[in-house]
């Protein structure tokens, strides 16, 4: 719909409406109502957030100690801890950075400084990440599944395959910030340089890129701050739920959400709390991960550049 | 090779056709190899779906399918119709879409029209944090309060452990911040002109919002609400944790029920060999998932782009 059919409705209606003198009472309550309707959609969507930080922290707050994070899984709740998680979830995200950094920053380069936009094929490619960003992470346990564990890479469930997975599924998030980041370097820098004799990826290498490092590393950050807590693709790709050795890139693995999702399916009763463990675990995720967002807020607020 | 590039370009004359170098076009082929990963990915999706579906379809009847209403795929008599994944996806999406849809573009409505800037700047991190919840956590809220506390306890509502209501509303507090961080967006896009058009014919800020501002950005709002839906069917871990796995064509949300996520990790939670029935089952329903959001997400896109050409 275009504007223009709105605003000659929009003159329409306000002409009828006196124009001078002061707004009648039921105009007035009915804007406060409205407003602290408004109002109430975000302080519902505030009470929902806390409720849940609150009741899982009382859950799990009794798990935590030295020994939950030193030890591994166990079938007795009160020996259990996230040990082999833990390492797996950090295996994991060291996978997906080393995987997402050098290409989704290669693409977002592509499609800033050099794809002409009027070529299809550029097109093409924008399109499709995009829709890359939307597509269910479920699918992207399917293709790790199908493609990488079995089939024509016939890894096995292991931490690459896993670490893959994750990074094909953030790596339209890296490169949706990537580009925003480059985007934002003005067009001056990128003359001054050329003018002065250098090449295109000179400029880009020298001038561009130093410019947008802290956009793209916030994108990174965010990127694995969502790897990190998904859970539908590990258990496509066959993360295992009982690991007792500390893992390594091409073993077998576990992973937080991983656990989380198996204690929470394990019926508790009187002597082993299998609830509790999972809140813990929930606990530990959620430090790591707003740690992470916390260091990408940090990063954007400390070298944010007004040109 | 830096200095005989130097050395050429000093024995060139200063004005002319600039001297082609090659690992500038090696740079670019790179880059360009680069941003194929992600189409070989999307590649990689369909065929690997395509691939098991195929040899699906040689089991299974495509009419049996898609318009079945029995879907056993295990236990005998093996039934394969997909319609009871297909209807427990749809009730829980609905539910979700009755919280997220309103609560977003409420919070919307307010952080574009309302707000004050520093406001603004408290309330939207706190929005993105509450999307950056992991869905296992949600799923865990859904599960063990959501549920027995807040229906059972305080609504005094009579339901089962596994519910799609549960599942259906704390998932729409999952997909709302998605709405509300892109109706804002469309929404801010409107240019100032016509609020102040709108203020200036005697309009308070209710009528401007609801009549200028909300129609004037409408391509915005419908792909927020379009790509909510988008996340909400093919949302799994809160579906799996809290709505149970009964494969049933049920109007009652007070019931267990299975969706077509939360079957495929069902089954991909165990080890299930290549090549069986089961396994192939997780293709065919995976490929009609992936068709359902592939459609919603381009409805999405080229809404969202209608607005950029309108405005920006």
């Amino acid at each position: 719909m275009s504007h223009q059919p709105v605003t000659a409705q929009a003159f329409e209606e306000a002409a009828e409406a006196p124009v001078v003198g002061q707004a009648s009472r039921r105009t007035k309550v009915e804007g406060s109502a409205f407003k602290w309707l408004l109002i109430g959609c975000i302080g519902l969507s505030f009470a929902l957030l806390a409720t849940l930080l609150i009741d899982v922290a009382a859950d799990g707050v009794s798990r935590l100690s030295l020994d939950f994070i030193t030890k591994y899984g166990s079938t007795v709740a009160d020996n259990a801890g996230v040990r082999a998680a833990l390492l797996g979830t950090l295996w994991l995200m060291a996978v997906c950075a080393a995987f997402i950094i050098p290409v989704g920053v290669a693409t977002a380069i592509y499609l800033e400084e050099y794809a002409d936009e009027t070529r299809w094929y550029n097109r093409a490619i924008e399109v499709n990440i995009q829709n890359l960003a939307a597509v269910p992470s479920i699918v992207y346990g399917i293709l790790g599944l199908a493609f990488l564990v079995r089939g024509p890479f016939g890894m096995g469930s292991i931490i690459l395959a896993g670490g893959l997975t994750l990074g094909l599924l953030v790596l339209p998030v890296v490169i949706i910030a990537g580009r925003e980041a480059i985007r934002a370097v003005p067009p001056s820098i990128r003359e001054g340089s050329m003018a002065l004799g250098a090449t295109q990826w000179q400029t880009i290498w020298r001038q561009v890129l130093p410019a947008a490092i802290p956009g793209i590393s916030t994108g990174v950050i965010l990127s694995l701050s969502r790897a990190i807590g998904e859970t539908a693709p590990l258990i496509m790709v066959g993360a295992a739920t009982f690991v007792a050795f500390d893992p390594a890139l091409q073993s077998a693995f576990t992973a937080l959400p991983i656990m989380i999702f198996d204690w929470i399916s394990r019926p508790s009763n009187a002597v082993n709390d299998y609830a509790s463990l999972a809140a813990g675990a929930i606990i530990v995720l959620m430090v790591l991960l707003l740690g992470m967002n916390a260091i990408a807020i940090w990063l954007r607020n400390r070298f944010e550049q007004k040109w | 090779m830096e200095a005989s590039a130097t050395t050429t370009t000093r024995a060139t004359p200063a004005l002319g056709v600039a001297r082609r170098r090659w690992h500038e076009d090696l740079i670019k082929a790179l880059l360009l190899l680069a941003a194929l990963i992600s189409v070989l990915t999307t590649t990689g999706i369909v065929l690997s779906l395509a691939g098991e579906t195929v040899t699906f379809f040689r089991e299974v009847g495509v009419g049996e399918f898609l318009f079945g209403t029995e879907w056993s795929p295990i236990i005998k008599p093996q039934s394969f119709g997909v319609l009871p994944l297909v209807s427990g996806t749809l009730l829980i999406t609905g539910i979700c879409l009755a919280v997220a849809i309103p609560l977003g573009l409420g919070s919307a409505i307010y952080l574009s029209e309302y707000a004050r800037p520093r406001v603004r700047k408290t309330v939207k991190p706190i929005l993105e944090t509450l999307a950056g919840v992991p869905t296992i956590v949600f799923g865990y809220f859904a599960l063990t309060f959501f549920t027995p506390t807040f229906l059972t306890d305080i609504l005094h509502m009579d339901i089962s452990v596994f519910n799609a209501l549960s599942a259906g509303i704390v998932m729409g507090f999952m997909v709302m911040p998605t709405i509300a961080s892109i109706a804002e967006d469309a929404m801010s896009a409107v240019p100032a002109s016509l609020r102040e058009g709108a203020f200036g014919l005697g309009a308070n800020r209710l009528q401007t919002s609801l009549r200028v501002v909300f129609p004037a950005a409408l391509s915005g709002i419908v792909a927020s609400v379009v790509l909510g839906a988008s996340r909400a069917i093919g949302e799994t871990m809160i579906v799996l944790v809290a709505a149970g796995q009964i494969a049933v064509i049920s109007a009652d949300p007070r019931e267990p029920m299975y969706t077509m996520t939360s079957y495929i990790a069902a089954i991909g939670k165990g080890d299930v060999a290549t090549g069986s029935v089961q396994y192939k089952t997780i293709f065919a329903v995976g490929m009609l998932l992936f068709v359902i959001t592939l459609v919603l997400n381009l409805i999405s896109i080229r809404f969202v782009r209608k607005y950029r050409q309108v405005y920006e």
